[in-house]
């Protein structure tokens, strides 16, 4: 290894305590692994507790995974997966030197992570409405500013489970057909739970979607018990922040990787064909990545 | 470059002027900012020395108000504080980054012939995040402090007044400091070793911190989302451990223990490689038993994360889950064990100086042998449900930190302190400190074992009458380990003004350190090595010109191309 | 013989001799069926970790004065490895932990599986008292048990993590909020032993302290009938005085004017009381009542909210034989 060093002397790339750029570049690669191996437990140890709670409340999560738009998951995992591909890309146009390609190619993968968080905005903004949060704030409620109907009923609602008093109805949200909503949860005081409306009977018009338990069942007219809100309904959204949100952390500190990679583009660092900066950060959002589709998986997908 | 530094010879580094990394570079700013692997270990050296007194007074606050059984000079809630505070800053501020910040970052490229550690940068964040996680640590002591003892237990660490997040925070922060150090020394280990020093070739010292490296790297992300969980918790209500919201609050305890059992070995697999190098140095002899001293430093790392259980045995865990973490706790034992009759070994049929650094060793083998053979009362699953929570784990666990890793680094900061600042300390005052700490620590910590098995619970304010005795006698013992360490102070600090210059090889040792002035240059060497085997003490002679051991031929180890760079 | 005169030396040598009572140097006396068995595993490993020890440190003094450095003289050549050696010292202590391993655990199983007979007691930790619930409903802070009899714990925790731990009988097991947790033995000695909280839990921590008391053969049933009819068989004042003692109240509140977590309650009937918000009142049986119940409505100044609620384990009765009792302390007559 000593007798490299000389042709690498005035490489202004080589750091002076190496000997070649291969001993350079080998050394920020194993780092960057190691790197990576802390990052996977660090995650994993969120979703070690995902796991323990999950396993002893199944019925938090079933309840939970519902108000989580499984479409806009899997948008923001389809944008994630092209952001790989567009920084892999970009690896290589670091290797061909192709400096503009090279330059495009990491706005391209930034505006992804800009895109992913922003659809993040609309998901969280939503349960910030609805009150949707972590256990110490969880609130659910449904916002004035959005139609509702005052209905009256009167006199008892008949169903074939039992006699049931509907105490008090805050507000219903009517939804005309193939609208789509947010689901709600609208505090309705029944006793005792649960129970299904019988669509017969019912003087309260069906909503077209909505969360299940509430007035009117809408496809099936078997009248399943269908779930209410579990006590503990809270814990599920505690860990849908805290794993999403310290996602989203990362997605943060990838775009700041990306912003200092632009910096070195414009300093001239990869004229020469070095790749490394690029190849770490690269592997880096791989991994952001990688943990993102295992979260859709366990969040959104829950049957 | 033009080789201004003529020392490679052996001689002794006469004048007060002689450039070295400590003169390179001038005012507080080319430290604060400095990529030198040496100036980062000094400065490391100055935090943890410091974090050490710090805790060291917390612990004599804790040992004074035991005097009595009833209030003697504080609270229960201060007590409370103090307990917590003297845990939290020993471990986090001092022993874990302890020996690889301190000291392995100034020696590990040194052994190595390099010019630097991999990723120098990354030291140096290393080195801001620990200032960072300090500050935090300081500030949640200045704004009440935190009464949950170190082990930050739900649910009581997350519904007590005090100020737990930050305290937690600053803990969080400290995690990353160690990371990153981990981090670069296995990529340094790996990717920077001379011609010559193939894996087995490597001084002890640096398996040691290999191992130790594997744990921090893949154990202290555990440690970091356990304490935002934490945080989570307190902060946000989550719910995890909250058993009103169908959380465990036993979950956090798996959770914390999987980090903290090896951390524990971050603590001592580093001490025991500065051992194996002192015990040979100093038995002037060939170390017994490198392979498997080496192989049992990864083997302990790995093991070390299967046992955390064992902290847990009274938690209310099933038999078959506390079958298995004693078994297991058994199988860690071994290779410790194994590595003490080693070290025995390799002194039978030396010669064998007793010089300071030599003194620590034999004060290691004795309070470390202590150490662990009370772990065996421990892991045994119908002793432990006596002995778990009592004073006899207290005392347990003072003997291998403080009496394993402790001593060690107290040993090598005697043994590299020549290397590091280029002085020689008093042999005599050396001596004394060393005695009066042995003393000391043994008169505070074998009552402790007594009090422990006769049902003395730890954590205790108040005690019963009938422990008054012992409490006091571990009282006196405290106040002489801290005689020991103000005069150990005394001396190293007054050595650096007016201590002898130190030979570049004043103990004969044959690892590459040496092979440079004392203090380095801040390029370290002048030639590359194709190195020999660390251990070959017998290709040394003492030369009384220098006061220091040369090498009997200079040129066995240089690499036949050198030159400067 | 010859094994009970080595049995004898190794207990001189390890200072592990027993007492009649089964005390020794390291142990407390053994007062349940399993403290023997605990405490010949801990002599155990005590006479091979003294034997151990004495084979390295003897080592080392020799090696040190054997083998000290001579003016000009190198070590002598030696092996640096030696197979057969390194094996047999990895063996001899891998044998010798199993063997730990198997008796640790074979006690372990005999202590953490009761007999189906067994006497049940519910227990409750709470910061900082225990609480002790007989099958027949009464509540008291101390536990009570015959002598010979298995007796079978089934505890709860109100808030965080406690530890239930007699020394004497060498048991601990963790009492955890949100869960039950068991725990069993049989006392084999009358007598008073104490019987501590081994998990940290907060400002008086070490204040937990509860007594066990081993009542002799046919003692216990006696104890408990006249204990549990103390509302009938004692005046107010001196019922009121027994709850407040055995109820957890005495570890946060004094009588004798002294301020510990909660105020004292000398003098507390018809006492001006001035709360955080600044209003005051006149202490009557209203306010003892509600202090009792709900606690955290009225917080006296200076002190934090921590007292928990009584509801629901306080009868009428008993919060009238308190208040009785607090009636009582008004400095006239003498009080602990």
């Amino acid at each position: 290894m000593a007798a490299q060093h000389h042709d690498d002397d005035h490489d202004p790339n080589l750091a002076h305590h190496f000997e070649s750029t291969e001993q350079q570049r080998q050394s920020a690669k194993l780092g960057m692994w190691l790197f990576l191996a802390t990052e996977i437990l660090f995650f994993g140890g969120l979703f070690v507790a995902y796991t323990v709670y999950r396993g002893n409340h199944p019925e938090v999560f079933v309840f939970g995974a519902h108000f989580l738009d499984t479409a806009l998951g899997a948008l923001n995992t389809v944008v994630l997966i092209f952001s790989s591909f567009t920084i892999a890309w970009a690896v290589r146009a670091a290797q061909l030197k192709q400096i503009k390609l090279l330059k495009w190619l990491i706005i391209a993968t930034m505006l992804c992570a800009f895109a992913f968080l922003g659809v993040k905005y609309v998901e969280y903004s939503a349960k910030w409405k609805h009150g949707l949060l972590w256990a110490g704030a969880y609130d659910p409620h449904v916002e004035h500013e959005e139609a509702f109907e005052t209905i009256e009923v009167e006199g008892e609602l008949h169903t074939p489970e039992a006699d049931v008093e509907i105490i008090e109805i805050e507000e219903i949200q009517p939804v005309a057909e193939g609208e789509i909503v947010e689901p709600v949860v609208a505090e309705v005081e029944i006793d005792p739970a649960p129970v299904v409306a019988d669509p017969d009977s019912s003087t309260i018009a069906p909503a077209a979607r909505g969360p299940e338990g509430l007035a009117g069942p809408v496809e099936e007219a078997d009248h399943d018990l269908v779930p209410v809100e579990p006590l503990n309904a809270r814990v599920f959204f505690s860990i849908y922040f805290m794993m999403t949100g310290l996602h989203g952390i990362h997605v943060l500190g990838g775009i700041a990787a990306m912003l200092w990679l632009l910096k070195c583009l414009r300093r001239g660092d990869f004229d020469g064909g070095h790749f490394t900066k690029v190849d770490m950060v690269a592997l880096y959002w791989h991994v952001v990545d990688i943990i993102w589709i295992y979260l859709f998986l366990l969040l959104y997908l829950i049957d | 470059m033009a080789v201004d530094n003529p020392s490679h010879d052996g001689a002794a580094v006469g004048t007060q002027n002689q450039e070295s990394y400590l003169t390179h570079g001038k005012g507080i700013l080319s430290w604060l900012f400095t990529l030198d692997h040496k100036r980062i270990g000094v400065m490391y050296l100055v935090a943890i020395t410091s974090s050490f007194f710090l805790g060291g007074v917390f612990a004599l606050l804790v040992r004074t108000e035991l005097l009595t059984s009833g209030p003697t000079i504080m609270t229960a809630d201060s007590y409370n504080k103090m307990f917590t505070l003297h845990g939290a800053v020993m471990i986090f501020l001092f022993i874990i980054p302890g020996i690889p910040a301190a000291i392995g970052n100034f020696v590990l490229p040194l052994m190595l012939g390099a010019k630097d550690v991999a990723l120098p940068r990354l030291n140096l964040t290393s080195f801001w995040f620990w200032m960072v996680g300090a500050v935090f640590a300081v500030v949640s002591i200045i704004v009440g402090a935190v009464d949950t003892g170190w082990t930050f237990y739900t649910p009581y660490s997350t519904t007590t007044g005090t100020a737990v997040i930050s305290m937690t925070l600053g803990v969080f922060i400290l995690g990353f400091s160690s990371i990153f150090t981990g981090l670069n020394f296995i990529v340094t280990i790996h990717k920077m070793r001379p011609e010559g020093m193939t894996w087995f070739k490597m001084p002890l010292f640096l398996w040691g911190l290999y191992s130790t490296a594997i744990i921090q790297v893949l154990a202290t992300p555990i440690l970091g989302i356990t304490l935002l969980l934490l945080v989570a918790e307190r902060a946000l209500g989550v719910g995890i451990f909250d058993p009103t919201l169908g959380g465990d609050p036993v979950l956090f305890q798996h959770f914390f223990w999987f980090y903290s059992h090896p951390a524990v070995y971050i603590m001592i697999l580093p001490a025991m490689g500065i051992i194996s190098e002192l015990v040979s140095v100093f038995s002037g002899k060939h170390i017994f038993g490198y392979r498997f001293i080496a192989w049992s430093s990864i083997a302990i790392a790995m093991f070390s994360f299967l046992v955390w259980g064992h902290h847990m045995f009274t938690s209310g865990q099933s038999g078959i889950t506390n079958m298995i973490f004693s078994a297991l706790t058994f199988s860690v034992a071994i290779p410790s064990a194994v590595k003490v009759f080693n070290w025995l070994a390799t002194m039978y049929k030396g010669s064998i100086r007793l010089a300071t650094p030599m003194l620590y060793v034999l004060s290691f083998l004795f309070l470390f042998a202590i150490g662990g053979l009370t772990g065996l009362f421990l892991g045994a699953l119908s002793t432990d449900i006596h002995l778990h929570d009592t004073y006899f784990v207290v005392a347990h666990f003072h003997y291998v930190m403080f009496g394993g890793t402790v001593i060690a680094f107290l040993g090598g900061l005697h043994y590299w302190w020549p290397k590091m600042f280029g002085k020689m300390y008093s042999e005599r005052w050396g001596q004394i400190s060393a005695l009066l700490v042995f003393v000391g620590f043994n008169l505070t910590f074998f009552t402790q074992f007594v009090m422990g098995s006769h049902g003395m619970p730890r954590r205790y304010y108040n005690y019963v009458e009938e422990f008054t005795t012992l409490h006091q006698a571990s009282t006196i013992g405290s106040y002489v380990l801290a005689l020991g360490f103000f005069i150990m102070a005394g001396y190293l600090i007054h050595s650096l003004f007016r201590g002898k210059p130190a030979p570049d090889n004043p103990w004969g040792s044959a690892t590459l350190e040496w092979e440079t002035s004392s203090p380095p240059p801040y390029y370290n060497f002048d030639r590359d090595f194709n190195a020999g085997d660390p251990y070959d003490l017998k290709s040394l002679q003492y030369d009384p010109a220098t006061q220091g051991w040369v090498r009997k031929d200079p040129q066995s180890i240089v690499l036949a191309e050198g030159g400067a760079h | 013989m010859i094994s009970t005169g080595l049995q004898h030396l190794l207990a001189v040598i390890t200072a592990a001799l027993p007492d009649d009572d089964g005390s020794s140097f390291w142990m407390p006396p053994q007062v349940s069926t399993v403290a023997q068995g605990v405490d010949w595993l801990f002599n155990f490993i005590l006479a091979i970790s003294v034997l151990f020890f004495l084979l390295i440190v003897v080592a080392m003094v020799i090696f040190v004065i054997r083998y000290r450095y001579r003016e000009g003289q190198q070590a002598e050549d030696s092996p640096s490895h030696n197979l057969a050696l390194e094996l047999t010292w990895t063996a001899i202590p891998m044998i010798l932990v199993v063997v730990i391993f198997i008796f640790g655990f074979k006690g372990y199983l005999d202590m953490s599986t009761p007999p189906s007979n067994a006497y049940e007691i519910l227990v409750e930790g709470q910061k900082w008292s225990w609480s002790f619930t007989y099958p027949n409903g009464y509540i008291d802070s101390d536990l009570h048990v015959p002598v010979d009899r298995p007796i079978r714990l089934v505890m709860g925790s109100q808030d965080v993590i406690h530890s239930l731990y007699v020394p004497a009988f060498r048991i601990k097991m963790d009492v955890v909020p949100g869960r039950y947790s068991k725990a069993w033995f049989e006392a084999t000695r009358p007598g008073e032993y104490d019987l501590f909280c081994a998990e940290y839990c907060g400002t008086s921590h070490s204040g937990m302290v509860a007594h066990v008391i081993v009542h002799p053969v046919g003692e216990f049933e006696t104890w408990l009938e006249k204990a549990s009819n103390f509302l009938e068989t004692m005046t107010p004042v001196d019922a009121g005085r027994k709850l407040f003692q055995v109820r957890g109240c005495q570890q946060c509140h004094s009588v004798d004017g002294s301020a510990k977590t909660g105020p004292t309650l000398l003098g507390i009937f018809g006492k001006q009381e001035t709360f955080a918000d600044g209003t005051t009142i006149t202490v009557d049986e209203n306010y003892i009542r509600e202090s009792i119940l709900e606690p955290q409505a009225k917080v006296v100044t200076g002190f934090e909210p921590v007292m928990p609620t009584y509801q629901g384990r306080l009868s009428d009765p008993e919060i009238m034989a308190i208040i009785e009792y607090f009636k009582s302390l008004d400095g006239t007559s003498s009080e602990e």
